[in-house]
């Protein structure tokens, strides 16, 4: 495996839900540095998966494990500021200032919205807006701006954590071409700098062309795990999604495209 | 943050408390020279002015916590059952004797019954389902509590009972002497102690529950003392008052704006505003020109009602929309 040092990882995850398996005795590791894309059908388990590695869920069985200690024993104050999570189609009750949004990225390092913030906490939410484009969105009311907009300061709130992993569960789902390219853009940056990336993506030619590894979800199992040329190989995607896929080149980046229901 | 709200309701609230003092069958008490006239003012006014001040702050402070925990504008103390609860336990101190026997029956009741829509809704947090729970227990509380206080009403044998109930019951801080206020003031107190530190929490909580752990809220035990706090402070209120609504609604929504909507901020600006509506609305009732003088709760409802249905009007689609 390319990369650093494991960061966090998964050891012999189950989970049930009514029942049903949602994940089948996942074991899987992420290392410094890399963007890991999970991928796969919708109800393969991508986001419990996710929501596992947060700790927000308690497994039937099996570990989550950070610098290899069990996650769960771990405070909550702990877990907050070493990993930073972005939840599907996240959104706010109240209509808060762009700025006040990002800003509760800091609350894992003890700021408090209704205090004036410390330099070092002001310049975090600065840089973090600033990355996503969205200086210009600090001033504004949440509740005055597009879903896209709205979407970019979620990202800028995940990223002023300034935390050593970063989950974001569908980032780019409601993001246009240009905002969906910055998006990848900037967590492709935060990798570069040894923070582990893990999103979970359905648009597979921006994770074959993001990602350093992919990881194939289906069937509450992995079926693939690998660089984007052998994960998202079309032996393995079109049994996974079930249906053909074509692959084309786009400048030395294969690209797969859904093409045929089975 | 806007600089100037909070000096502008401190200032509020120390004239209102001081108009409190003044105002009544005997204007500027303290002017009369006489030991009646200070009588009046230590006696009479100090008490119900102080009162105002405590549980007007308790219930702005009440309606903020509620409603940036359960993420839901339009939440209220009333709303998880604990004035209702508080409110039959009273009921049940007046029909039985036990209140016109000993004079603090009816706040102890009163505590003890918000005690126990607390531990109920501390019963429904710890089973760890969330605001949902939470809420479906209150609804469940206050029908029971409702109920109970109707079958109460209708077994009284006394009419006088009956006229008393009702009366305590529309929410007043009229003839309260100082061992109201003693027995009232603690459970205060700590109930504002414990949810003024949750602020950044429920800063946390706006972005949902799931983000909110995310950012390291420990939402269970944040539950449980955001619980036994507002028990704490609707209960001692709702006992030595009777039921006061819509102050623990109106207060935030008329300060959100002001601190641009941030759930924590909203605290303390709320349970002063809660403070200035409860001691305006006990003035107000003073100086209406009516036969005896209108309860307290019933004024708060004739003119907290159509703020919400402006206040509803008024709000932003996201609000609601949540």
């Amino acid at each position: 495996m390319v990369g650093g040092m494991t960061a966090i990882a998964a050891r012999q995850l189950l989970c049930r839900r009514d029942g049903k398996v949602i994940l089948d005795r996942i074991g899987v590791a992420f290392a410094e540095g890399q963007l890991t894309a999970i991928v796969g059908p919708n109800g393969a388990g991508k986001t419990t998966l996710l929501r596992h590695l947060v700790g927000l869920e308690v497994p039937e069985a099996g570990t989550v494990e950070l610098n290899g200690q069990p996650l769960a024993a771990l405070p909550p104050a702990v877990r907050a500021w070493r990993i930073a999570y972005l939840p599907q189609a996240a959104s706010a009750y109240w209509p808060l200032t762009g700025h006040d949004l990002v800003a509760l990225g800091r609350l894992p390092h003890g700021a408090d919205l209704s205090r004036p913030l410390k330099a070092a906490d002001q310049e975090a939410v600065r840089r973090a807006l600033e990355r996503v484009d969205g200086a210009g969105l600090a001033g504004r009311a949440i509740d005055t701006l597009s879903q896209g907009e709205r979407a970019r300061l979620m990202l800028a709130r995940t990223l002023a954590t300034e935390a050593a992993i970063l989950l974001a569960d569908e980032p780019v789902a409601s993001l246009d071409p240009a905002y969906a390219l910055q998006a990848m853009e900037v967590l492709r940056a935060e990798a570069a700098r040894g923070v582990v990336v893990i999103v979970v993506l359905h648009d597979l030619g921006l994770a074959a062309r993001f990602a350093d590894r992919i990881v194939v979800l289906a069937n509450a199992g992995i079926v693939a795990d690998g660089p984007p040329g052998e994960a998202l190989g079309s032996g393995v995607i079109d049994a996974a999604y079930g249906i053909g896929f074509r692959h084309v080149e786009v400048d030395g980046v294969m690209q797969p495209v859904a093409w045929e229901r089975r | 943050m806007n600089r100037t709200l909070l000096p502008s309701l401190i200032g509020l609230v120390i004239a209102l408390y001081g108009l409190s003092l003044a105002i009544g069958p005997a204007w500027w008490p303290w002017r009369l020279g006489s030991e009646v006239g200070w009588a009046i003012v230590w006696e009479l006014r100090v008490p119900r002015a102080t009162l105002g001040l405590l549980i007007g702050g308790a219930l702005g402070l009440s309606g903020a916590v509620l409603q940036g925990w359960l993420r839901n504008p339009l939440a209220e103390p009333g709303v998880i059952g604990v004035s209702a609860c508080a409110g039959f336990a009273a009921v049940c101190a007046f029909y039985s004797g036990l209140a016109a026997a000993v004079t603090l029956a009816l706040p102890l009741a009163g505590i003890l019954g918000a005690s126990i829509a607390v531990a109920l809704l501390m019963s429904a947090v710890r089973s760890g389902t969330g605001t949902v729970s939470l809420l479906l227990m209150g609804v469940a509380i206050n029908a029971i509590a409702a109920a109970a206080i109707a079958l109460v009403l209708a077994l009284s044998p006394n009419p006088f009972a009956y006229q008393e109930i009702s009366l305590w019951l529309a929410g007043s801080i009229v003839d309260r002497d100082l061992s109201y206020l003693a027995i009232a003031t603690p459970f205060l107190l700590m109930g504002g102690m414990l949810v003024l530190g949750a602020g950044r929490w429920l800063d946390a909580l706006s972005l949902g529950e799931d983000t909110a752990r995310s950012l390291g809220a420990d939402t269970r035990s944040l539950g449980l003392r955001l619980t036994l706090g507002v028990g704490l402070m609707v209960g001692a209120a709702t006992s030595v008052a009777g039921v006061i609504g819509f102050v623990g609604l109106v207060a935030p929504h008329l300060v959100r704006a002001k601190v641009g909507y941030r759930p924590g901020a909203t605290l303390v600006p709320s349970m002063l505003m809660g403070a200035a509506l409860v001691l305006a609305a006990d003035i107000v009732v003073r100086l209406l020109p009516t036969a005896y003088e209108l309860q307290l709760g019933v004024f708060t409802s004739l003119v907290g009602a159509p703020f919400l249905v402006r206040a509803v009007r008024k709000a932003r689609a996201a609000w609601l929309a949540a």
